[in-house]
């Protein structure tokens, strides 16, 4: 039966082709803007590691003196250098890193090639194990590269076929600002999104292409990028171990419950020998926070995208009103046809059915034109100002939902018209065609 | 086939109360070919509503081939008019965008017959009505007579044990008329039941059976005695006519 009310559909569609039309349009324009901005929503809220996103815990300590201290305040955001390379050195979670922002200068072998900057990491070696990234050729430099501050570094491979032409590279010399550096490991295309484990830098940009041990990036004092916050200024740099200034980043693995639970006694353990050494004063106070939890509490979604999402989806409500007065019209327009089908056999459910299949119809079509004018409207933002315009792209799943959801809202819109139409008196109808 | 007991028809709307049907009581047997009279708003086509379960009754029984009506619910109901039922109405009723062979399609999709049967059975129906050259025509390619041809065609594609006609020649030429008449007349003699509501006396007079409703009430002209109207301010004096046994 399904076939026949598909082709009672088409046959009905065709007969009242500006209503149809008008409705296809009402669909098609409130899809569009939806999808338009569920599709932004969808790229900058997506799961940027699912497969880790669990077990990798991101710490926040609060070494800040007792003045001004609010009970249940939040921890600061990022840590100091002496917590983040103490917790690194202790190595009591499966995996640890610190890390932070940098530029550098990059000065290319290639004599037609000009100088230039680039957004690089300065970490420990445990970064790339820990957030699974992938190497093209190489790997990751080793604990001693980190312990005896070896000039060694790993590139992208974007960067390697700009300097070398060639992304086979590893062994080959790279020169950062003025020190020659060995290439361990040329990463694959890699551009977490969110920029997940630095969200003081651009939570949307390109990621980096160079990435340095951290021992190595203080040796050579190679400039940061991020916020510092300090709250003492005793020390002149605020960058050396023991200044009162949060500017690190540092994540841990920790792959089970009882993992996280054990690093979470650990930390609160070295919260009370710091209150006891006199460098913490607060009460303990610390976050053990997922990615995903990281990034909800980070409210990484920019404004501007969630206001877009509102608008649209009142939109496409407003516009599903006005469809459901359309099929009201449409439907009770053949209310004399129904009496008949009633009088033939059709159940109420027949009948209903075959009406809802009909709005159906009209999503599907409405679907695709909201296909379209979403990948229009895709195209607007990616020619916009906003810094995640670049990621404004519809992607396979985005694309079936914009289709279903057409569909669906469209059964939404015709399931009142539908409950109408099949309740019309046959005998009504009969008598007075 | 079929017996209403009692049936009575109740019209409520807030401040009036309409009575169509009062302790209607009739049978119609196998082989029969009636014809329903009365007076406008006499309660003919309530009648005919009911008998074709287009319209729920308010009390009393119908039994349609030993099936109690008033207990099905609403899929049941619909099942048995499509099998059991085909509708003739004055205004056709053909579905103006369906071609002939796409109208007499209907009834049997709701049964959910194969597509060989079905084609087969529509173009059965078509040639005994004499249409079957012009299936692929529409509506309103036709003459008034022929698109009635099509709605009996329609309903008896399905071999329904009961016909229904609502006033079926009431918008056509005498000519016209009369082939209807033949056709029908010629399906009763081949089994079905005509069961057909008219004005005119003439339609009236070929039935072999008349039954006569008067204020919801049925009088069997032939069979029953004629009615007495007892109390010209009671209307429900009239006396009941004699059913049928």
């Amino acid at each position: 039966m399904i076939g026949y009310y598909i082709d009672l559909a088409l046959r009905s569609l065709k007969r009242n082709l500006s209503l149809t039309v008008l409705m296809i349009l009402a669909i098609g324009f409130g899809v569009g803007a939806s999808m338009t901005m569920l599709t932004v929503m969808h790229v900058l809220a997506k799961d940027p590691i699912p497969q880790k996103s669990q077990v990798l815990h991101y710490v926040q300590l609060d070494p800040r003196p007792l003045r001004g201290y609010t009970p249940g305040e939040e921890p600061i955001e990022q840590s100091t250098r002496q917590d983040a390379e103490t917790l690194v050195r202790e190595a009591r979670a499966d995996h640890q890193a610190l890390m932070t922002g940098g530029d550098a200068t990059i000065v290319p072998a290639k004599a037609d090639l000009d100088p230039f900057h680039i957004d690089a990491r300065w970490t420990t070696n445990e970064f790339f194990t820990m957030f699974d990234v992938p190497f093209l050729k190489g790997g990751p430099w080793s604990p001693q590269d980190d312990a005896n501050h070896n000039r060694v570094a790993v590139i992208g491979k974007e960067l390697a076929e700009k300097l070398f032409g060639s992304t086979d590279v590893v062994g080959f010399t790279l020169r950062v600002e003025t020190t020659e550096m060995r290439i361990v490991g040329v990463l694959d295309t890699w551009h977490p999104i969110p920029h997940f484990y630095d969200l003081a830098t651009d939570p949307y940009g390109q990621g980096e292409q160079l990435y340095v041990p951290w021992t190595t990036s203080r040796d050579l004092e190679l400039s940061r990028d991020g916020n510092m916050n300090c709250w003492d200024s005793k020390h002149d740099d605020p960058t050396v171990v023991g200044a009162p200034c949060e500017w690190i980043q540092l994540w841990v693995e920790l792959d089970s419950d009882a993992k996280l639970s054990a690093y979470h006694d650990f930390l609160a353990g070295y919260w009370e020998d710091q209150v006891r050494a006199g460098r913490y004063e607060r009460p303990v106070n610390i976050r053990l926070r997922n990615v995903t939890d990281y990034l909800d509490y980070n409210k990484v979604i920019p404004n501007d995208a969630k206001l877009g999402t509102y608008v649209a989806l009142g939109f496409l409500i407003v516009c599903l009103v006005n469809t459901i007065g359309l099929l009201l019209t449409k439907f009770l327009r053949r209310s004399s046809e129904i009496g008949v089908r009633r009088a033939l056999g059709a159940s109420k459910a027949s009948i209903f059915l075959q009406l809802l299949i009909e709005s159906a119809m009209i999503g599907l079509v409405g679907g695709l034109l909201g296909l379209i004018l979403a990948l229009l409207g895709l195209w607007g933002i990616r020619h916009g100002v906003s810094h995640y315009a670049d990621l404004a792209h519809l992607d396979l799943p985005m694309l079936a939902a914009t289709i279903a959801l057409a569909i669906l809202a469209s059964i939404l819109a015709g399931l009142l018209p539908a409950w109408r139409g099949c309740q019309v008196a046959p005998a009504l109808q009969l008598k007075s065609h | 086939m079929l017996h209403m007991k009692d049936v009575s028809k109740v019209y409520r709307t807030e401040m009036v109360e309409t009575h169509a049907l009062r302790d209607l009581n009739l049978e119609v047997r196998a082989g029969e070919f009636v014809a329903v009279t009365g007076p406008s708003g006499s309660g003919k086509t309530t009648f005919l509503n009911i008998a074709g379960m287009l319209e729920e009754l308010t009390g009393g029984t119908y039994t349609l081939d030993g099936v109690d009506v008033k207990s099905l619910d609403d899929k049941a109901r619909s099942k048995l008019r499509n099998e059991k039922i085909g509708f003739v109405f004055q205004s056709f009723n053909l579905i103006p965008d369906l071609n002939l062979f796409d109208n007499v399609d209907v009834p049997l999709r709701y049964r959910r017959m194969g597509r060989g049967e079905r084609h087969k059975r529509i173009e059965t129906a078509l040639e005994r009505v004499g249409l079957a050259s012009r299936k692929k025509h529409f509506p309103a390619e036709l003459s008034g007579g022929q698109q009635q041809r099509v709605a009996i065609a329609r309903a008896i594609a399905g071999n329904p044990t009961l016909l229904l006609a609502d006033e079926p020649t009431g918008n056509l030429d005498s000519q016209m008329a009369r082939e209807v008449m033949q056709l029908l007349e010629e399906l009763n003699e081949q089994g079905t039941i005509v069961v057909i509501v008219t004005h005119d006396p003439e339609i009236a007079a070929r039935a072999q059976r008349n039954v006569h409703i008067v204020d919801g009430i049925a009088a069997d002209v032939e069979r029953g005695p004629a009615l007495v109207h007892k109390d010209p301010k009671d209307p429900k004096s009239f006396a009941n006519a004699e059913t049928v046994a």
